[in-house]
């Protein structure tokens, strides 16, 4: 048994985006959200709301998606972060964020990439086989454009590469 | 935010003896606690996160068919567990409209249940009067906007609610929080989980000074069970009013029991006994299913801008039992 160490700073190691980070005496009140943003300077995730309402901070914590705003840095000590940054290979796009483009999901862009880091999970979940279910499963990203029409095409057809891969 | 310290227990009885020192709020999901540390609802010089601890974090059968839900197992993880899904689908609705994908994955079951009120005032990053942030101040909610406010068990110091999902269908389940304190431990109803206002507005729960939730128990199953939400857009929203019900259909298809519990009129789950009662032997059909529902709701009394909510926990109350008894609304 050893007793909980308290501390006010921490040192901390996770892995982002396939790589390793190390971060020294950061503030115990920094979430994950700022972390990323201030410390890393990946500013792909976005701060919307703050409060877990808005779904713009979305990011997948050892592999699932998650409100970044919403995990203390410290929590996420020695576990695996993916932000939007992370989704292509190169100058290789991901399968979502070309669907996203090919169908205009999006106008100002500010809630995007929280919306293509949910939509990947979403149909890694297997969540997205219609309309309906896209709709509630997307649910947690707000689009304040009102892209959700488009939004809904981008992941249906992401999904249906997805769930039908093209016989090769 | 005030300055913390912070730091992760990996064994319960660690965690028991962290929590217990004055000044230290536990952490898990953390959808609600990063929430109230910026409000200041919450100022503490520890956190203690206890995502770590171990082995609370499984689904386990308990004697006699029913089952035992550890404390800090994600709500998406069980409302995916098949044994919820068939057993007791109306948990796995509850938790399905309780947030979204991204809260669910945080958020933990046992921890649901700890959830505040949703009152504008009560989370109010300005001060306004508010006697769950301060002590005496008053209820701006009284002589204010009162449209999200009690139908039941309130008083003029407190007319808020509690908006947890999963603690109306697992009320209406006759679930059982189980915790642990340096003393021991006991089991808990879900429907005695929660303080009335009448009993004090300084705590939320009847859980003590460093008593932990180890996990929540459900007894027999309940395969005709259903939840209706009632809300102001089809997803991703808090209720006006919800609905839990279990159904157990006779050999003529008529009602041997039911059980019916209300979300969001109180600041506890609230169950219609009244109606309850009078349901046995009634055709699920039976347009007197309203009539025992209304004699419940005959007890409510509303604040003035609540009022409207007494025709939506009819509607809802009727929804889910005939969901539940599968005839449909």
């Amino acid at each position: 048994m050893t007793a909980p160490q308290f501390a006010d700073h921490l040192d901390l190691r996770l892995r982002v985006n396939g790589v390793d980070r190390q971060l020294e005496r950061v503030d115990a009140r920094v979430t994950l959200l700022d972390l990323l943003r201030e410390h890393l300077d990946l500013t792909g995730a976005k701060k919307g709301c703050n409060h877990g309402e808005c779904g713009a901070c979305t990011i997948l914590l050892d592999g699932r998606r998650v409100n970044g705003c919403l995990i203390l840095a410290a929590a996420a000590n020695g576990r695996d972060v993916v932000t939007v940054e992370g989704l292509a290979s190169g100058e290789q796009l991901h399968a979502v964020q070309r669907a996203f483009i090919d169908h205009d999901a999006f106008q100002c862009g500010f809630c995007t990439p929280g919306q293509v880091i949910s939509a990947v999970a979403c149909i890694e979940e297997g969540h997205a086989a219609d309309e309906h279910e896209i709709r509630e499963w997307m649910s947690g990203n707000i689009c304040r454009c009102s892209s959700y029409p488009q939004i809904v095409e981008a992941v249906k057809a992401a999904a249906a590469a997805e769930y039908n891969p093209a016989p090769s | 935010m005030r300055p913390f310290a912070y730091a992760r227990a990996t064994t319960f009885d660690d965690a028991l003896e962290a929590a217990r020192e004055p000044g230290t709020t536990v952490l898990a999901g953390g959808t609600e606690l990063l929430n109230w540390l910026r409000l200041g609802i919450a100022a503490p010089d520890r956190v203690l996160d206890i995502t770590h601890v171990a082995g609370l974090d499984r689904i386990e059968p308990l004697a006699g068919g029913g089952l035992r839900i550890g404390a800090l197992v994600r709500l998406n993880d069980v409302a995916a567990d098949e044994r919820v899904a068939r057993d007791w689908p109306v948990l796995r609705e509850a938790i399905h409209k309780s947030a979204s994908a991204q809260l669910r994955n945080l958020a933990t079951i046992g921890a649901n249940l700890l959830q505040k009120t949703r009152c504008a005032y009560f989370r109010s990053d300005e001060p306004v009067p508010c006697n769950r942030r301060t002590p005496g101040s008053g209820c701006a909610a009284r002589n204010g906007h009162d449209d999200r406010h009690a139908l039941f068990g309130w008083t003029d110091d407190c007319i808020a609610t509690q908006p947890s999902d999963p603690a109306v269908a697992l009320a209406a389940l006759d679930a059982r929080v189980v915790t642990r304190s340096a003393g021991g431990g006991r089991r808990i109803p879900v429907t005695d989980f929660h303080v009335l206002p009448a009993d004090g507005v300084d705590r939320d729960t009847v859980l003590e000074p460093g008593e932990l939730i180890e996990a929540i128990e459900l007894d027999r199953p309940a395969p005709g069970s259903a939840y209706v939400k009632v809300r102001e857009r089809e997803s991703y929203e808090f209720a006006l009013v919800s609905a839990a019900a279990t159904v157990e259909l006779g050999d003529a298809g008529r009602i041997e029991s039911a059980r019916i519990a209300l979300g969001s009129v109180a600041m506890r789950p609230w169950r219609l006994t009244k109606a309850e009662n009078l349901l046995a032997n009634l055709a699920p059909d039976d347009p007197a299913l309203t009539a025992a529902i209304d004699a419940a709701l005959a007890q409510a009394q509303p604040v003035p801008g609540s009022a409207y909510k007494l025709a939506i926990a009819r509607g809802a109350a009727r929804r889910a039992l005939m969901t539940a008894a599968g005839v449909g609304p």
